[in-house]
């Protein structure tokens, strides 16, 4: 396969949390690019998480995925991907996981459950992340520490509380992931 | 695959290239040069040509594996083109390519599914019209984390914005 030599460097971290947790706010906030939205189409036959016991029928889903876009360097370019929320498109974050550097969980303490799901997809797969609690109106009801504990969160997992309308406190969360990563897998085994 | 939702009740634009010669008005060139062809998204019309015709039934790219950003660049300068005849698509494709643009960008900005963009590029690659750039291995999951440099170089990038 013909490789290029002068195109840059490609990394990606997934944004994920519950429906209307501030995925696609925080994309915006931060990318260089007006946020984008890629949809595709599956039939249920290859939506083999879905609940369609008993239905023979072939359904077409439409799954949209909205990323956006940063360039660090000339040489490294970062995209970011706001994931599909519901567990039954988890067969998408599979291929969405593949080469990601990590994850952020947004959070909204108002729909904790809502975030519950997205935790456990990168427990199970051992991607590092960290929890970004969305402060709307800077209002913050809850501790890191009551968070970590209705959200039973590993003591390792960073949580911070932030802003997805605002650029430095989105890039903020990002650094924070980057450096849970970096002393991951930095730390002996 | 299915284009069977696609919206049906706004008129495209008349594309000679998608009905022939001798159809619509002024009955247009049909081999006219690509620029010829209508810049706007396919999204404010609606598409009239159902997807599987874009890929020609196939639903695998004929080779290469293309992830969501692996980066795309257009062959400069151009070979003449040979096997498939290229679509429509094929052209803007090369357009949008003219820069280094991952994948997935490409699908959103030609408003067409990851999975038809992959296949039309499977015949590029094979016509050597572009070249691809897989995204660092290194970068994979935490088991292959490895290449700290590369994170630390993500890390300094973020901390410049």
């Amino acid at each position: 396969m013909p490789s290029s030599d002068t195109a840059p460097d490609v990394v990606k971290i997934l944004i994920s949390g519950g429906f209307g947790t501030g995925k696609t706010t925080m994309v915006g906030s931060i990318s260089e690019i007006a946020p984008l939205r890629t949809e595709e189409h599956l039939t249920a036959s290859s939506v083999h998480v879905d609940d369609l016991a008993g239905i023979e029928q072939k359904t077409t889903t439409t799954v949209a995925l909205d990323f956006g876009r940063i360039t660090l360097t000339p040489d490294l370019v970062l995209y970011l991907f706001g994931t599909p929320g519901q567990q039954r498109f988890w067969f998408m974050w599979n291929d969405l996981a593949v080469g990601a550097i990590g994850g952020v969980v947004l959070v909204d303490t108002r729909r904790l459950d809502a975030s519950f799901a997205a935790v456990d997809f990168f427990e199970k797969r051992e991607i590092p992340f960290v929890v970004a609690v969305n402060c709307f109106h800077g209002i913050q009801r809850y501790s890191p520490e009551q968070i970590r504990t209705a959200l039973t969160l590993r003591p390792e997992v960073h949580i911070s509380m932030f802003d997805a309308r605002d650029r430095k406190s989105c890039r903020d969360v990002l650094l924070g992931l980057l450096d849970h990563v970096i002393a991951t897998v930095s730390a002996p085994a | 695959m299915s284009g069977g939702d696609q919206p049906y009740g706004a008129e495209p634009e008349y594309d000679p290239q998608y009905y022939g010669p001798g159809y619509g008005p002024g009955a247009a060139d049909p081999f006219a040069e690509p620029a010829a062809a209508p810049a706007e998204p396919a999204s404010e019309y609606g598409r009239l040509v159902r997807l599987f015709t874009l890929t020609g039934g196939r639903a695998q790219p004929s080779r290469g594996v293309f992830t969501l950003i692996t980066l795309i660049t257009a062959t400069q300068p151009a070979p003449s083109p040979q096997g498939r005849p290229l679509q429509p698509e094929h052209l803007r494709i090369l357009r949008l390519s003219a820069a280094p643009i991952a994948v997935v960008e490409l699908a959103a900005r030609l408003d067409l599914p990851v999975s038809v963009i992959t296949v039309m590029l499977g015949d590029l690659l094979d016509a050597g019209m572009i070249t691809t750039r897989a995204p660092l291995r290194s970068a994979s999951g935490p088991r292959h984390a490895s290449n700290v440099g590369l994170l630390k170089r993500v890390r300094d990038g973020l901390a410049q914005l």
